[in-house]
């Protein structure tokens, strides 16, 4: 190729990318429904103000691992749209097949076929009671001790539960038309109370008036039981501006003597407005309560179409596929040695990186905290940091191991993550203990990158004994220099995790008293620490050399994953009859992986393709 | 052959596998957590020279792996040793130094806390006000004056020395005390049971129980609950036997020679030259849950000898320093009436900051040291190019 045109190569690549991107996030308009505008209003759940959107999602994720829904058709069909028919028209969306079982044992159980995975709720309401039976026994069994079948069972019981109280959350069971009931039910509440005094009092009472307004309050009452929502804020400025109410509660105190709230009005025309297939009326009654909030809830309103964008635009799920575009150049031009391959990977890393710093710090604004809050994050963060490490490794060496390095890196914890997020809410409150940006910015992040820099040293030794192994690709000069690297990175592992290590010694000297407790979580952070120095030490003292010193970093490797996840699963395995845990399963491919890279090292140099100069 | 053992104890083979031997413990202790509770594997595996292996049926301990304490004491003197023998002056090698230096001075503090520092709990109701801690593993025989209803003095017997002297003649006490039974962890019945025998008490309450000897608690959460049967005696014979447990907050009562006194067995105490009253005690949560955003103790603070009495805001992670203890919060009582603050004095509680500082400032120059030339080296290589 012409040189100009090399030139011109990586930055096409990441053109062509950009415009994919920017594609993917520009939303087309709507007509109908304004799903978007419905599914960006804020409601309190969990702890936390998400947008209805976010509840959506990751309902979904605890249902069938997705946040989309496929309709019948094959149509994909938003989050944000199904839930809008589970709250208003729960008769419909009952046929939806949203939940995914997939477990022989709850298959057979619940009579369903084997040969589908998704199913609906009517699919799986007959068997209810033996699926809730069996629920109701397993939860008083401790989760580290669950069978598969139990803990699969679980799932699909908890999911049909959150299910059920979506149902009864913005909409009475039984009602059709939630509008005109309100407006009846207000009319109500006069004659009934007047009724009800009566009865208390012994005398003659309106038996009709108050038989229409104690139907109307059964049926509240059941919504306020269990609706997981709360998307009534307070009207007016007596009560505290986070007490925001279920509607279910918002209607029983109106019998109290309460107003109407304006936001019970408006929801009760949406569901009123969706089942009659209205969109002009639901429409106005969603941006007539948007109107409502900006004036009185900026703050919560804003933050709920800010998440709403960020969910829209997945941004660690748009930097996962460029990784992966990334590691497929990095690859491809270590095999055919032209230098704008190599910076063609270089540049999507680059790309794929700010993406993923973009996502990264959207999280931090929407939470108002630092990166690392829970394992999900810690997944993301020590992703963004390896890809770092291994940004800098390429901009110093030019070979395309740090292009490699990042993209592997970046991708696999994106993916990891991704996993992590099915167990729901990845922005959750933090506990009393934790409820400190001060300690989660210092020593949570310190000890994360030491976690990342790990696993950098680690696979850089994974590469090069591989490349040595396997093919003839690395010269003395490259193994050098990939030693090099191993050593700098393994340095800078030691300095992160000794810091994060002391650091959240510190931490519990400051919240519990003691600075070292011999936690299962400050072992882990230990552990790695004491390999790191222990592989500092082997190579200052000669007692390893280049071969030698990559099979201690695979070591390495081994410990952090252990760190990482494994104390967070003490007791599993060790109690239960099998390694029930998928978690704890990938713990192990992962460590057996490791354990037979290292047996690959062990292979004597002179059968190594690199090092051998007759099979050249 | 001292040269041998200087080489022998400097080299760096010994510090690898001291690591390394450090990191197998580790992971075997945190997996016996889960077998033996967290406690006692400290003991077992990090707080000894050795591992011990008990066979089933035998009187005897097998050692099978080195402990916490011999690993980390050979590494100590390897560390001395090489310090010793390898270091010249000289800039390349300050941040190495620094590190080490800064290990030093995390191990001996870490020594320090095990062998110095003292845990106890403080725990408060709403406008109750205290001057001292309890422990919580450890027990006493108080035997208070309190004739002078503003006075109290207190003699004190910690349990541990019961069941070794069965008298005691506390100084300024105008009688002895002898230990007729004593049971470190025993169960009180108030009917008849199999293995329970009637308490041989005569004055006071307790004639009318039985109670029994169990063994030791080996779970975190649970601690040993004493009891004892106690006999004053004066010049002129017995003033009777008394029965005293830790089942009992009331005391057991008597008099002698115009003066009243208590006798109780009771959690341990450790006074403090001040008093803490729990004015306001928070327990906040997320809107709509019940996931804890906060705990927190508003509580006055009043030093007779300083004259000083202010409020204090003891919350999580923002503990109470003063007079050389530390408040936490560490936990409440379910009704949200009442707090439970730690209080722990720990003479070493300053030395890991240092040593993380020292650890931290040497491992910067180091890698600085290492990296600055690389860059330089690598610039100038690129130039010629």
């Amino acid at each position: 190729m012409k040189p100009r045109i090399e030139k011109a190569v990586p930055w096409l690549c990441v053109a062509g990318f950009a415009i994919w991107l920017l594609s993917a996030c520009l939303p087309s308009p709507e007509t109908g429904f304004h799903f978007r505008a419905f599914g960006s209003l804020p409601v309190l759940m969990d702890g936390r103000f998400q947008p209805l959107d976010s509840v959506a999602r990751n309902a979904l994720l605890q249902m069938r691992s997705k946040q989309t829904v496929l309709l019948d058709d094959g149509r994909p069909e938003s989050a944000t749209q199904w839930l809008l028919a589970t709250l208003a028209a729960p008769e419909s969306a009952d046929s939806q097949k949203i939940f995914r079982v997939n477990n022989g044992e709850v298959l057979a159980l619940l009579r369903l076929p084997e040969t589908r995975e998704y199913f609906s709720y009517n699919d799986i309401q007959p068997q209810a009671s033996q699926l809730f039976a069996q629920a109701g026994r397993i939860e008083g069994i401790e989760n580290s001790r669950r069978t598969v079948f139990e803990s699969q069972l679980m799932k699909l019981a908890n999911a049909i539960n959150l299910y059920e109280q979506l149902e009864l959350s913005l909409k009475p069971p039984r009602t059709g038309d939630f509008a005109a009931e309100l407006a009846s039910y207000t009319k109500s509440i006069r004659p009934g109370m007047i009724a009800m005094d009566d009865r208390a009092a012994g005398r003659s009472y309106d038996t009709n008036a108050l038989g229409l307004f104690l139907g109307f309050l059964a049926g509240y009452d059941t919504m306020a039981r269990y609706s997981p929502l709360s998307p009534i804020p307070p009207a007016d400025n007596l009560v505290p501006r986070d007490e925001w109410q279920s509607v279910g509660t918002n209607l029983m105190l109106m019998a109290g003597g309460g107003q109407l709230n304006p936001a019970t009005a408006a929801y009760a025309t949406m569901v009123t407005a969706y089942r009659a297939n209205d969109p002009a009326r639901f429409n106005q009654a969603v941006d007539g309560y948007r109107a409502w909030l900006a004036g009185r809830y900026p703050h919560e309103i804003s933050l709920a179409n800010q998440e709403f964008v960020f969910n829209s635009i997945q941004p660690f799920y748009l930097a996962t596929l460029i990784y992966i575009a990334a590691l497929l150049l990095a690859f491809l031009s270590w095999f055919h040695g032209t230098g704008w391959l190599r910076r063609s990977a270089f540049f999507l890393v680059i790309l794929a990186w700010v993406i993923h710093s973009f996502g990264l710090v959207f999280r931090m604004h929407l939470e108002g905290r630092p990166p690392v809050t829970n394992l999900y994050s810690s997944a993301v963060f020590i992703g963004w940091g390896a890809v770092v490490l291994g940004m800098i490794l390429e901009k110093i060496h030019k070979d395309g191991v740090g292009c490699v390095v990042a993209s592997l890196v970046g991708f696999v914890t994106l993916i990891i993550a991704h996993n992590l997020a099915l167990g729901g809410d990845t922005m959750e409150m933090m506990r009393a203990v934790l409820n400190t940006n001060f300690w989660l910015s210092t020593h949570v992040i310190t000890v994360t990158l030491g976690y990342a820099s790990t696993f950098v040293a680690g696979l850089l030794a994974i590469i090069y004994i591989l490349r040595g192994l396997l093919t003839s690709g690395l010269n003395p000069g490259s193994a050098r220099a990939l030693a090099r690297m191993v050593y700098g990175v393994v340095c800078f592992a030691t300095l992160f995790s000794f810091l994060g290590t002391v650091l959240g010694g510190i931490w519990a000297d400051q919240s519990w008293g003691r600075f070292w407790g011999w936690d299962p979580k400050e072992n882990g952070a230990l552990l790695i620490v004491l390999w790191n120095a222990a592989i500092l030490h082997a190579r200052w003292g000669g007692l390893v050399r280049e071969r030698g010193l990559m099979i201690l970093a695979v070591i390495g490797n081994i410990i952090t994953s252990w760190s990482w996840f494994g104390v967070n699963m003490l007791g599993i395995g060790l109690h239960s009859y099998g390694f029930t845990n998928a978690a704890f399963q990938w713990l192990l491919i992962f460590v057996g992986s490791q354990m037979a890279i290292i047996l690959l090292a062990l292979i004597p140099v002179k059968n190594w393709r690199s090092f051998n100069p007759n099979k050249v | 052959m001292i040269r041998s053992l200087i080489r022998g104890f400097s080299s760096l083979w010994l510090t690898f596998s001291c690591l390394v031997l450090g990191c197998v413990i580790v992971f075997w202790g945190t997996l016996a957590q889960v077998q033996m509770g967290l406690y006692r594997a400290q003991e077992e595996i990090f707080r000894s020279l050795f591992i011990y292996w008990h066979p089933a049926g035998f009187p005897w301990k097998i050692p099978v792996f080195p402990g916490g304490y011999l690993i980390g004491g050979l590494l100590l003197i390897n560390l001395l040793v090489a310090h010793v023998r390898y270091y010249r002056p000289g800039k390349g090698k300050i941040g190495i130094v620094l590190v080490h230096l800064g290990i030093v001075l995390l191990l001996a503090g870490q020594m320090l806390t095990d062998g110095l520092s003292v845990e106890s709990v403080m725990h408060l109701r709403l406008g109750q006000t205290r001057d001292y801690s309890e422990s919580e593993r450890q027990s006493e025989l108080a035997i208070v004056d309190v004739t002078d209803p503003k006075v109290e003095k207190v003699v004190a017997i910690p349990t541990q020395f019961l069941s070794r002297h069965p008298i005691f003649q506390p100084s300024g006490l105008p009688f002895q005390v002898r230990i007729a039974a004593y049971r470190a962890n025993s169960e009180v019945s108030i009917q008849p049971a199999r293995g329970f025998e009637p308490v041989q008490a005569t004055p006071g309450f307790g004639g009318d129980l039985w109670w029994r000897d169990t063994p030791s608690e080996t779970a975190m959460d649970k601690t040993d609950v004493p009891s004892a049967l106690v006999d004053i005696r004066t010049g002129s014979g017995s003033l009777g036997t008394f029965f005293v447990s830790e089942y009992f907050d009331k005391p057991q009562a008597f008099a002698w020679q115009g003066r009243s006194y208590e006798l109780f067995l009771r959690a341990r105490r450790y006074y403090l030259p001040f008093s803490l009253k729990l004015l306001e005690f928070r327990h906040d949560r997320y809107p709509g849950t019940d996931i804890p955003k906060n705990f927190s103790s508003r509580v006055r603070l009043e030093c007779p000898a300083s004259g000083e009495n202010r409020e204090v805001l003891i919350y999580m992670n923002n503990p109470l320093r003063y007079d050389g203890a530390t408040f936490y919060q560490a936990s409440f009582d379910p009704d949200d009436q009442g707090s439970v603050l730690q209080v722990v004095r720990n003479p070493g509680w300053l030395t890991p900051y240092f040593a993380c500082a020292l650890v931290g400032v040497g491992l910067i120059v180091q890698f600085l040291i290492h990296l600055i030339p690389f860059l330089k080296e690598r610039a100038a290589h690129e130039t010629s190019h």
